[in-house]
């Protein structure tokens, strides 16, 4: 695709209406837009419950100019294989012409955890889909609880930063890849801060044939606690900080996207969240260092892999 | 007067696609954006950053906002790069 | 027409096959797995034009169903047991989304303890599900049913379950009238959908949130289609006869006219139980059987109507409510005698749990317990046939 003209794409159609009820400043939603405007109309989309799928799809008001499809909470990776496999029977008898895109969406809840299982076999089953992950690292819809998608140290609800326990003690489920591992053509990390690099890797996603994952950090205001103007620089920063590389993996071999001219501590980004306040206080500061140093980890180990074009 | 069981489409399907639309979400906001036209370069950062399609686009031109919707988040104000958008305190 | 030795995994497939739908996702359980297998043959020898979805659980299964479903394509999977009960959530959306979904369903016991015999607990435990369910009493029925069930899920846009006992018939041979093919295609016709996820012309949402103010009418809605299935399933029967010659019905009345005692079974106990009355009428017993071959929806005017004359009547479940009170089979045919003008007394005799083999012994046994009870001994409400006590 090249440089995205977002001017051009200004002009086009909106396919995600406004009079949806999601929070304001919500990172979701301005992932979604970004990736229709790739995508175009010619796209059905499918949720797994959740957020986006509860504030855009109110009876009887629908955000959505294109078909969707919601089914249950862990499986719309196996609702979108159906879809798409119906889509290439039907195709095979002369009933439809179209090219249509299948873009199964899920939260970081139904794609990390209750629904891997059913990603996991979309994935290995080869459907010609894409399955884009918004990850705002725990289970939002329901109030915040933790999910193996939320960082080390985060308070949730169901991790909260007690007296005794100060906030999740996982790390965060490397689901790329676990996806990676799959072996499928194409999956990415992406953050809607970097609207460029998401739209082409969307774009290059939706181009090859097979099924393709990318995960996308979506910034919660109300889950991270940050005032809702902050949303891009939260995902911006993300990134500057190694928290969240933008990299892909085509047909196996990692390669990083974007690489920040000036890398940024772990802890200005932790500072700018409330569910890590707590990691401030003196007999927690060792959390940042643990967390900075499993961090540059994963960015060392990325780097080697890129390098040995692995 | 909302619909009996017999008036409603089959299998709780909505048939009419951008029918949010018809709920207006202005109201939830505290603050509003206001935009300095002279300032703005029609970049369109703030119109792929809003999550709310808010941002009044007409031939390739930044044109407002869509107050109807906007939840006045301060996104667009935030990562204008001219500064063009101001958040105003919405008066009761 | 051509005549065949088939089990009903084997016809059940073969009706598939000669349905020929778009696609298939199904996961293989026990006793059921062999559908899976034979129609995989099929598609790897491009003997149908289905594609076919290898899913990784049954939840999985049914959730494609859904969205090949709603994708405009005819549909079928097969399940049994513990795969129907994971299936469990997805099946009540689907109904819910009012998508004529085939399920070929073999009649296995729910674990615990893990069995995989007849009983007809996976069944039941689904009954409320939104689906149409229809039991069949052998591999014919099962065969002839499935080609039925495709048509009737298609005009009362309603998924439906064609279920046949596991090993009994799933693993039995028997003597099939089997149809030709185009006579299949010709009977189930063009395939047809409430609306299509396809149409990007034409986009809609499907699956949405609904709050307080809508939600009761969207089910209001779900449970007119299951009241009006009835007459639908009448209609694909009678022109099922007229086609192909075979009687079916939501009952099934065997020597009912002038029966003082009756027991109502589901099943291949039916087999075996027209057996038992025939050989209690030659005894001098004015005994008769009624089979429930449609159960939901609840044939309630029809059970009403062939009982109308009998005394005592004693239902056979093959599944247990545990709720300290009766059979399921037994609870719905009572609440529907209530409103019998003889009103007579219903006793339940639960039997054959995890594949607990019956026989005209036991069945007799039944019979010359409400014949007792009808002569003033006392008899319990709730009975367990051939369990070890």
């Amino acid at each position: 695709m090249g440089v995205i003209d977002i001017k051009k794409i200004a002009k086009t159609e909106q396919l995600f209406a406004p009079g949806h009820r999601a929070c304001a400043g919500c990172g979701a939603t301005i992932i979604i837009r970004q990736v229709l405007s790739v995508a175009g109309e010619d796209t059905v989309v499918g949720f797994a419950t959740g957020c986006m799928e509860v504030v855009s799809t109110i009876f009887p008001y629908t955000a959505w100019e294109v078909p969707f499809l919601h089914v249950a909470f862990e499986n719309v990776a196996a609702a979108i294989s159906g879809v798409e496999t119906a889509y290439r029977a039907l195709k095979k008898k002369g009933k439809i012409k179209k090219k249509i895109n299948f873009i199964a969406f899920g939260g970081d809840g139904g794609t990390y955890d209750i629904g891997l299982q059913a990603l996991s076999g979309a994935m290995e089953r080869g459907h010609d889909m894409l399955y884009i992950c918004y990850d705002n690292g725990a289970y939002m819809n329901t109030g915040i609880q933790r999910s193996s998608a939320t960082p080390f140290g985060a308070h949730t609800t169901t991790s909260p930063a007690g007296k005794k326990i100060p906030g999740k003690m996982q790390w965060r489920k490397d689901l790329t890849e676990i996806i990676a591992a799959h072996g499928v053509p194409y999956v990415a990390q992406a953050s809607p801060a970097y609207y460029q690099d998401l739209m082409q890797k969307v774009d290059k996603a939706l181009s090859i044939e097979g099924p393709a994952f990318i995960d996308v950090l979506s910034p919660c205001p109300l889950g991270w606690y940050y005032p809702t103007k902050d949303t891009i620089k939260v995902a911006k920063l993300a990134v500057e900080t190694k928290y969240w590389p933008l990299y892909e993996v085509e047909n196996g071999v990692h390669r990083v996207t974007v690489k920040p001219r000036k890398f940024k501590p772990v802890e200005d980004w932790l500072k700018m969240q409330g569910r890590f306040r707590h990691l401030f206080k003196e007999e927690n500061k060792w959390m940042i260092e643990h967390i900075q140093k499993e961090v540059d980890r994963r960015w060392e180990r990325l780097l080697k892999l890129e390098e040995a074009e692995l | 007067m909302k619909e009996t069981w017999k008036e409603l489409p089959i299998g709780a399907i909505i048939k009419e696609p951008g029918s949010s639309k018809g709920f207006e979400t202005g109201d939830w906001r505290t603050e509003r954006p206001v935009l300095d036209p002279e300032k703005c370069i029609h970049c369109m950062f703030c119109w792929i950053y809003c999550p709310d399609s808010s941002i009044k686009v007409e031939d390739g031109k930044m044109k407002g906002f869509l107050y109807k919707y906007c939840k006045g988040c301060g996104i667009c104000a935030e990562m204008c790069p001219t500064k063009a958008i101001t958040m105003v305190r919405e008066e009761v | 027409m051509k005549v065949v030795a088939k089990t009903a995994n084997e016809a059940m497939a073969e009706a598939m096959r000669q349905i020929n739908p778009d696609v298939v996702a199904a996961y293989p359980i026990t006793p059921a797995t062999e559908i899976v297998q034979i129609f995989s043959s099929f598609v790897h020898d491009g003997l149908v034009d289905t594609e076919f979805i290898a899913v990784e659980s049954e939840h999985s299964a049914m959730s494609a169903c859904i969205g090949a479903a709603a994708a405009g394509a005819r549909v079928m999977t097969s399940t049994s047991s513990q795969g129907l009960a994971l299936m469990d959530e997805v099946l009540y959306i689907a109904a819910a989304l009012r998508l004529p979904i085939v399920i070929c369903e073999i009649n296995r016991a729910l674990s615990a303890p893990i069995n995989i015999h007849c009983d007809h607990s996976d069944t039941m435990n689904v009954r409320d599900s939104g689906w149409v369910q229809i039991y069949a009493e052998d591999s014919q029925e099962a065969y002839d049913s499935v080609i039925q069930a495709m048509k009737i899920a298609e005009e009362a846009f309603l998924p439906a379950m064609v279920t046949a006992d596991g090993f009994i018939l799933s693993h039995a041979m028997q003597r099939i009238d089997m149809l030709e093919d185009e006579e299949v295609q010709a009977f189930i016709g063009e395939h047809k959908s409430p609306y299509n996820l396809l149409d990007i012309d034409n986009p809609i949402t499907i699956g949405p949130l609904d709050l307080q103010d809508y939600f009761f009418e969207h089910k209001r809605q779900e449970a007119d289609a299951m009241m009006k299935a009835l007459k639908v399933i009448k209609k694909v029967a009678d022109e099922f006869t007229q086609k192909f010659g075979r009687k079916y019905g939501l009952v099934e009345e065997y020597r009912l006219d002038d029966a003082e005692y009756a027991i109502v079974v589901i099943g291949s106990t039916a087999g075996t139980a027209k057996e038992t009355v025939d050989m209690m009428r030659e005894k001098g017993h004015k005994v008769g059987l009624l089979r429930i071959r449609v159960f939901r929806p609840f044939p309630a005017e029809e059970i009403v109507n062939a009982l109308k004359n009998v005394k005592v009547v004693g239902v056979m479940d093959r599944a247990d409510g545990v709720n300290a009170f009766g059979g399921p089979v037994f609870m719905e045919v009572r609440a529907a005698l209530y409103e019998s003008e003889k009103k007579p007394d219903v006793y339940s005799f639960v039997y054959g749990l995890g594949g607990r083999d019956v026989k005209p012994v036991d069945i007799e046994r039944v019979f010359q317990m409400i014949m007792d009870a009808d002569k003033g001994k006392k008899i319990d409400r709730l009975n367990y046939i051939g369990v070890r006590e």
